[in-house]
Parts: structure tokens; sequence; C-alpha cells
């Protein structure tokens, strides 16, 4: 049954409400036809007897109080999918926009998706090599994790995202993801920066494309993530396929969500974003992971920009409250001229313990990882105190930790864009980076691996 | 029963009218789907509901059934091992019969209806019996023998008991009250989530809660019956000590409620509680192991009620004499909750948009953990530990949800991100962190650990706070600026942090030790110390202190399993002896730095 009314009462930014109707449920699916035709959607937020308050998806431009209809169309929005969609381009509200036929739904599915019940989770412990040490070697990603990109505006993450898009496998089955981008509020270059480069390398093939484009309706972009999941989800645990998403910019989506929440005069939490953000990000993010008996998977890396490189502000904060680890950029490394300029020390993964060790990657790989962290961060204290006392003030294994903070920075932090290392290069690359320190400095390792992979050396270092 | 009818749905709060004889926190039906929801507030016609599921699909004018019975929690044999969301729903029932994802409106029994359980009476026919009074035993895991108790507010002569196998709704025996009325026995009561269960006194708490953490044992202590919280930033590891505690914390039963968090953080749980293995009987934890999970995308009412539905299970083990812990992670997530129901109902905001009686429900929850003497006979002590972790945003303390928390707990694990980065887990700052249990615990230590416990925290503690202020010196003037003695205590400090306090929760060995081995870890460490400070008196330079082979031993000591750690203990220790011995005697008397 399809109800239509012309009733109206306000439309105020992304919100509308309309009076005098019957029959409206929760989160209802709402069709709003302007006087020329057009149709604009929007959802229900709040259903107060007769009077139904309505979250525009789309713009609500050129929408009148009196002439433009509204539909309550008794479900909830949902999305057609079909495996069709892989190598297809849509908008941030799933219409193609690469020129190509619309696609021919398999399946109808709705996009906020259920949860996921615990017990039925498989844990994530496959490793997906990325080619970069950083992530392989000391921030392992693994299959069905979400993986969070923390950058600043101007730095390289979308380049470092598409190597990723790019690179990832899992060792030894070699098998490739199929990739589900969606970008939200990103520029026309930022958005054909990863059209061109998955193009190129003949990634777009397996790729699904959701651009919502900074001047799109800012509105929609809390739909597109939906959108981007719902179609990965019908990928992973349809289609059996291994599916990478990368959602760019979460900053940007969250400004949306601001946007609602404020046109709704809700008592705003930190930062005037709304209370239930945590809630909200995480039925984003949550919807990672893998599925016991299904072959499947969802690995997630979103980017966002923090807001002055802040990682106390709400959008990075809550973020990592709820993604399993995340990895800092760094402006500093990136003025340097490294790329990728990661931050090192304050970059994490949760799931990391599970993907590597023998079997995995290779026995020595926690404690390598391990003690190149720690050698790293003395060496950066080193680097500072040097800076207040002058290199004179340094004991001589000091100096030597000083080094190796620029060795790391110079040989293992930094990769070049197109630079594929297998992971027993990257550990290759930090034992030699660890045959600088004495060997009584590697605490965290265990005497049996350096017997077998420390780079045998004429003498020891001198240490006076 | 009446039926209402709803007028108003935003979110997970709906509102309903003709809810004539609502009670309030009575629990609801709502819509064809006969979702759970709870009456939380009533005004005139009007009574505000919480619901404990997706509230999609609902509009005015579907119906609202009330069932006149307040939130409550099944209890009985089957509870351990079991995996339950926030309202007591068993997500394995729920995942066998309608698959991965959780559907609005699935029914699910708690407690399995059609499992047998062995009933061992404990009492026998014309016994006087009381509230709490154990009836009889079931061995419900190998580690855990449930308790079958008289419920609360019942009391009189047994008539009649049977032993054998019984379900838990079927009679397993008759008692008969003062005013003649029988009442069926059975081995499942029903409490209310929300009330706390009753005991007869409250306890001090006096004993220690080993948890075989180093930094906790040692430095901060949690008593049996404590309270503690650890609040971090992300990243910070508060979800691996959770963990750790609930592995090897050794209470008699865990009971683990991750509350708004991480899908596969549980998941991990399940999946590697059945492989750990119980230090001290071999028998996989799992096996006295419950789990609340209400995760972060699950719905948000459900997780308001997760950690009452927990903390009732908890002292319902209590009760039987045990000890418990109870791990909430996270307590920030239930507040956000509780900030999310109340902003619906407009209600007028406290702090941060958290509502005024924030502080009241955290402490209402902290004050139910304790060690008490339990309720019936025999006469037994329970007790009930409760750690929350909590997230404060930004990590920073100030606010709301960590103040109000570390005005009723007694231990303080403050997690440190600087920490953190250098992969010193757990991360736990020795500096700001406290244990106000430290005092209390003292004879324990002394009669189960020795005496020397005590004074080696101590000076622990002391060269740690040392360290922090030669730290401030080195920082301006220059490490080469300090005495010998100076230098050796921050060498020792160093080695006190890397080589004690740090342990590594994903090593085989070093992720559990036992307090012999931490007592004598420290006495290997002290053992350093004294005699490089010795050494130092009599001349020797410090370089040549700080270069001892033994050193790198003393490091890699956590990692000697508890069963060799003895022999090698007696080792390092004349190693250590040997070493300075010949320091001495060699004539390593270099130029005195000063």
């Amino acid at each position: 049954m399809q109800r239509e009314y012309t009733s109206i009462a306000e439309i105020s930014g992304p919100i509308m409400v309309v009076e005098g109707v019957s029959g409206v449920t929760f989160e209802e699916l709402v069709e709003i036809e302007l006087s020329g035709g057009e149709i604009r959607r929007g959802r229900v937020l709040e259903i107060n007897r007769d009077r139904a308050v309505v979250q525009l998806f789309e713009a609500a431009q050129g929408l009148n109080l009196r002439q433009s209809r509204v539909r309550f169309l008794g479900k909830v929005m949902e999305l057609g999918v079909s495996e069709d969609m892989l190598g297809r381009v849509f908008d941030g509200a799933g219409r193609p926009i690469d020129g190509g036929p619309p696609i021919i739904p398999e399946k109808r599915l709705p996009i906020s998706g259920e949860p996921l019940n615990p017990y039925s989770r498989d844990y994530p412990n496959e490793f997906i090599q990325t080619g970069i040490s950083v992530i392989d070697g000391l921030n392992t990603l693994v299959r069905g994790q979400k993986l969070p990109i923390f950058s600043g505006s101007g730095l390289p993450h979308n380049k470092l995202a598409a190597q990723v898009a790019r690179q990832a496998k899992v060792l030894g089955t070699g098998e490739e993801f199929a990739v589900v981008f969606g970008a939200m509020g990103i520029t026309f270059e930022e958005a054909n920066f990863f059209i061109t480069d998955l193009r190129k390398t003949g990634a777009l093939e397996r790729s699904v494309m959701f651009i919502n484009l900074a001047d799109d309706p800012v509105i929609e972009r809390i739909t597109t993530p939906r959108l981007v999941l719902t179609c990965a989800e019908y990928l992973a645990f349809e289609r059996d396929l291994h599916v990478l998403v990368i959602l760019t910019d979460i900053t940007n989506y969250a400004e949306a969500l601001r946007e609602v929440s404020a046109a709704r005069k809700e008592i705003p939490g930190r930062r005037g974003y709304p209370g239930y953000m945590y809630t909200d990000l995480s039925t984003i993010y949550e919807r990672a992971g893998r599925i016991k008996g299904k072959k499947g998977s969802i690995t997630q890396m979103p980017i966002l920009t923090m807001p002055q490189d802040d990682k106390t502000h709400p959008i990075p904060d809550l973020t990592g409250y709820i993604t399993e680890g995340q990895l800092f950029l760094s402006r500093e490394l990136h003025r340097k001229g490294i790329y990728p300029p990661f931050d090192v020390l304050p970059c994490l993964s949760r799931l990391k313990d599970k993907g590597i060790g023998p079997g995995k990657t290779r026995e020595d790989h926690a404690g390598v990882l391990n003690q190149l962290y720690a050698a790293y961060a003395r060496g950066i204290d080193v680097r500072e105190m040097a800076a207040i006392l002058g290199e004179a003030a340094l004991s001589k294994t000091d100096r030597l930790y000083w080094k190796f903070a620029d060795e790391f920075e110079r040989r293992f932090i930094q990769q070049g864009e197109y630079e594929d290392r297998t992971i027993i290069q990257t550990l290759t690359i930090g034992w030699e980076l660890l045959s600088m320190l004495p060997r009584g400095e590697l605490k965290r390792v265990r005497d049996e691996f350096i017997e077998k992979y420390l780079p045998k050396r004429a003498e020891e270092p001198v240490v006076a | 029963m009446a039926t209402g009818r709803i007028v108003k749905v935003a979110g997970p709060l709906v509102v309903a009218e003709g809810l004539t004889d609502a009670k309030m926190y009575e629990v609801v039906r709502v819509g064809k789907e006969r979702l759970v929801g709870e009456v939380i507030v009533l005004d005139g016609d009007l009574a505000s509901i919480q619901v404990y599921e997706e509230t999609a699909g609902l509009g005015p004018g579907d119906p609202v059934e009330g069932t006149g019975e307040p939130l409550s929690v099944e209890l009985g044999p089957g509870i351990i091992s079991s995996i339950y969301d926030g309202i007591q729903r068993p997500l394995e029932a729920i995942q066998a019969r309608w698959g991965a994802y959780i559907r609005r409106g699935v029914e699910a029994a708690a407690l399995d209806r059609t499992k047998k359980w062995g009933f061992t009476p404990k009492v026998k026919k014309g016994d006087a019996v009381s509230a709490g009074d154990i009836l009889g035993i079931v061995q419900e895991t190998t580690l855990v023998e449930h308790r079958i108790m008289v419920p609360p507010g019942l009391a009189g002569t047994i008539e009649e008991i049977r032993a054998g196998e019984f379900t838990v709704e079927e009679t397993i025996g008759i008692l008969k009250d003062a005013q003649g009325k029988r009442h069926e026995l059975k081995m499942m009561q029903r409490w209310p989530v929300r009330r706390a269960r009753p005991y007869t006194e409250k306890l001090p708490s006096t004993e220690l809660l080993t948890t075989g953490q180093r930094i906790v044992d040692t430095l901060f202590p949690l008593a049996k019956g404590g309270t503690a919280c650890v609040p971090g930033p992300f990243g910070s590891g508060k979800t691996v000590i959770q963990h750790q505690l609930a592995k090897w914390a050794d209470a008699q039963v865990i009971v683990f409620v991750g509350c708004g968090e991480r899908g596969n953080e549980m998941t991990d749980v399940l999946m590697e509680f059945p492989e750990l293995e119980d230090p001290k009987t071999g028998e996989p934890l799992m096996k006295r192991t419950v789990l609340i999970a209400n995760t972060s995308n699950m719905p948000v009412a459900a997780r308001e009620a997760s950690v009452y539905t927990g903390i009732t299970i908890a002292e319902y083990f209590r009760d039987m004499g045990y000890s418990v812990a109870l791990m909430a992670d996270s307590t920030s997530r239930w507040a956000e909750a509780m900030r999310e129901i109340s902003g619906r109902l407009e209600e007028m905001p406290g702090e941060e948009g958290y509502p005024a009686y924030l502080g009241s429900r955290i402490a209402d929850f902290y004050a139910r953990a304790g060690r008490v003497i339990c309720l019936g006979s025999p006469r037994r002590e329970g007790s009930l530990s409760a750690i929350g972790a909590v997230s404060p945003p930004g990590g920073d303390l100030s606010e709301p949800v960590t103040q109000n928390t570390l005005r009723l707990v007694k231990v303080f694990w403050g997690l440190d991100a600087n920490l953190a980065y250098r992969r010193h887990f757990p991360a736990i700052n020795w500096l700001t962190s406290y244990s106000l249990y430290n005092d209390d615990l003292i004879p324990y230590f002394e009669k189960h650990v020795g005496a020397e416990w005590n004074l080696l925290r101590e000076e622990f503690m002391r060269l740690l706070q040392i360290e922090a202020e030669l730290e401030e010196i080195v920082r301006l003037v220059g490490v080469e600026a300090l005495s010998p003695s100076d230098r050796l205590k921050l060498e020792v400090a160093r080695s006190i942090r890397e080589d004690y306090l740090m342990q590594s929760a994903f090593d085989d060995v070093d992720t559990y030790s036992s307090l012999s081995k931490q007592l004598k870890m420290m006495q290997l460490i002290w053992r350093f110390y004294e005699l490089g400070q010795r050494a130092i008196e009599q001349g020797v330079a410090i370089q040549k202190i700080i270069e001892l082979p033994v050193r790198e031993r003393i490091a890699k000591a956590k990692f000697i399993p508890e069963n060799q750690f003895e022999q090698s203990f007696r080792e390092i220790d004349r190693q250590i002896q040997g070493e300075f011995e010949s320091l001495l005697a060699g004539g390593a008397y270099a130029a005195r730095v000063h």
C-alpha cells in the first residue's frame, strides 16, 4: 500500500516534517516527488503520532511545502546487488555514473545490515601481504580486520590506500582482493586518481566504486558507506570473494552526521558531534569480518583526516576505540620526503599476533617487530635529547640508537610507491638494521633467532 | 495484562499509551514481532519504553503488551561456558536457529530446557531450610560445582527431595512454608537484574586475587571482593589486560561482559578460552567462564542492560560461596548507552550530556562487588570482584565516567599511551596508578609468600620514583652529570621496568607468573642492585657493572618456565655473586669518574 501526502509542514536543512500521516513506521524509506517529477529519497527518523520526521538522503533544493508529494514506501532502504557490479562506478546514492547500463539486481538487501552474532564470527588470522614494510612487518593486517589510516590534509593517504588495494594478497594463495571503494566528499581529483590508478593496473575489473564528491549533496554521505558495505557483504558472503573496503574520508561522513543531528536540535556531545556517534560509526566498522562457514571476508581500511592532526578529536578518537588498530601518518616524515610517511610509534594492529609467526610469516616475526619498535622508540628519545643537550652528552650506545632511528626511517619505512616487498624482504631489512646495535641490546628476540637470522659481522659494534 | 498502543518511535525509545497498569522497569513486548522492551518512564497515560532490539519497522498504532515481570535473568545449571547477549539470550542457540545475523524478535530460553543435569541432594526430608541454604549440587562443568540454593524469600521444611537427572524446570523437591503452603523446588530461579541479590554480611577484603600479572600483583594488587578500574586511551591495551585477568585471575568463576566493544574480541575469547588451561587444574578456562556479549553494533539499550545481567549472574555464583570476578569492557559504552536513552527522553543533561544520575548508577554497580558471608547454610564466604574498563574520550581522565568511577573503586590501573607506543605492556603507569588494598594485603603476602615481598615492593616503588626524578635531571644536563650510585639506580630502575614490569601476554611462559616466581625475580634484581651499590662504594666503575653479562640473564629470567625456575634462580643468583666477586678481585678499580 502506498500512501501519498502533500502535507509537508517544515523543511530545515536535511530534515523534513510531514504531518497527518498514518501507518508510518520507524526507518521507513520515503520518496519525495518534486513538482517537476524528480524523485528524492529519505528515511523516517522519528514518528510521533501523525507527525513524521524525515531525514533526506539528497539535497533539499527545490522541495516545496505544498507541491511536493511524499510517499512512504513501507520498506527500509535497499540496494539491488549483483555480481555485475564489479568493474562499475556509482554515485553516492548507488546510481551508475560510468555511462554503463543500470544493474539488474539479483536481489535487494537492506542497506543498514543486521548485527553479526559474535558467536558466528570467525577470528581473523590470515596474514595479508600488502608489500609495505611498516604494515606487514610491524602492524600486520589480517583478513577480516578493520584498520584505519589516520591522516591529515595534504598527506599521501590516497596514494597509500591505492598501493594497498593494488598489492594486497594473502600469502601462499596469491588470491587477490575485490576492492569496494566508497568516497565521501572527496574532490574530483582524488576520485579520479583512484579510478585511473585502478584502471591502469587492471584492478578496476575487480572493483566497485561508490563516489560522492565534495560538490555532491552532503546528506548522501550518510548512505554511501552503507551502500558500500551492503555490496561488500554480498560479494564476500554470498559470492565467496575476499573484499577489501576502502572508505575515504570518514571525517566528511561524521560531519554530515553532525549536520543532521544539529538540524534535529539534539543535545550535542563533544565538539558538536552527536552523542550516538560511537554507535553510529560502529555500525559501519563492525561490518568487517569473517563468518564461520563462509569463504569470503571483508577487510576494511577507512581513511580519515584528523582535523588539525589532533588524534583526540572525536572522529579519530571514537574510530580508534572501534577499529582493530590504526595507522598514523606523520607530517614530519612527509616533509622529510619519506613515503609512506608512517608515524610508526602510535601505529598498532591489534590482530597482528594472530596473523604472524611460523606457518604464517616467519617464526622470528614477533620478536623482530617488538625489537624494532623498542629500538626506534629509544632512537627517537635520543634524537630529542640530543636536540637539547647536544651530541656530546650522548653515550656511545645512545649514538648507535640515534643512527638506528635515522636508518630505520630511510630504509625500513621508506619505500617506493610501486615497490612490493615480500614479508621475507621486510624481515631481512629489519635484521640488517638490528645488526647496527650491540647484541646485548636485543632483549626482545629469542637467542635462537638471533643466532639464526642476525647477519654475521666481522666484529661487534664497540661500546665504551 | 493491558495492551497499549505505540504513539512515538525515536531510535531505541518507544512511547506507548494505554498501558494502564504498567510498572516501572516492567518488561513489555513491543510491536507485532514482540520485541523486548522495558518501561523506564511513566507519565500519565504514557509509558516510555527502551527497546532492546532494532526498532525499524515499528510505528504508531502497533501493540505493546505488558508482562508484569521486571527484567530478569534465569539462574541455574547451564550458565557456565555460555555466551549471552545483553538480555541473556543465548547467542549459540540463536545462531543455530537463525544463522549468522541477529534477527529481530528472536526468542530463546537462556537455560536449555531439555538438558538433564545430575542432581545430588544435600538436605533430607524434614530438614528446616531458609533462603540461600544449599539443597544439593550439580557438577556443571569439571571446574564448577553448581550449588542449588533455596531461592531468596522462601523458607520452610523439606517435604520431599529427589536425586537423579532433571531438567532445570523439573521439580527436585517440595518445600512446605510456615503457612503450610507447598512450593515446588526447581533448579532454576529468576532474579531481577536491577536488584542486588541479598547476603548476610559484608566483610572487608583481605585476600589477594592473584592474577599472575607482575605489575598488578606486586605493585597494585586487587583483593578478592575488591573493585578496580582500567582507564586508558585507545590502543593502550585495556582489552588485553581484561583478557589476561579473565584468563589468569584465581577466581572460581569469571563473568566477562563485552559491553559495546568489538565483535572480534568476543570471538577471540570464545576461541581462545576453550584452548587455554587453568594453571591450577589443567582444565580449559572456558569451563569457569560466562560471557555476555553486546557488541557496539548491537542494539544500544541492551548494552545498558548487559552490565546488570552480568553482575546478577556473578552475584548468583558468589552466593554459592565462590570467589567470582567480573570484567566489564567497557563501562564507558554502558554510560554512553545511558546517555543516548536519556537524550531521547529529553531529560535535562548533566556533564557532557550524560544524565545527572550517571554517578549513582555507577555507584550502584560497583557497590554490588564485595566479600560477603552468603545467605543460608552451610556458612560460607563468597566474593565478587569487579573490574571495569573505562574508555575516556581522547584519553582525558577528567571526563565524567572516569571521575565518577574513581570515586568508588579502590584500585586504579592507569594506562599510558606513551608506554604503549614503545610496546611496554601492560602499559600500566607505575607512577599514577594506585591500589588502596596494599596495606590490607600486607599480612596476606607475609603469610603466603614471605615478608620479603612487602619490603621489595616498597624498594621497587621507591626506585621507580627516584628514577622519575633523576630522568628530569638527565633531560636537563645529561646522564654523565649523575653520580655512579644514581646511575646504577637508573639502570636498575630500567631493569625493573623492562625485565620485571613488562610482561608479554602473547608469550606462552611470560603470560603468567606465580607469586613465588615474582618474588624470586624481584630478589634477583635486588641482589644485583645491592651488590652493585657495594661495588661502587669500593670504587668499581659504573660502566663495568652495567656491562656484566649476568644482566642479560636477569632480563630473560621471565621466559624461564615455572618448573625450572627454582634451579635457574639459584644459578643466576650464583652468577651475580660470582661476577661481582671477580669485578672486585680482578682489580677492576677504574679511574674514578669524580
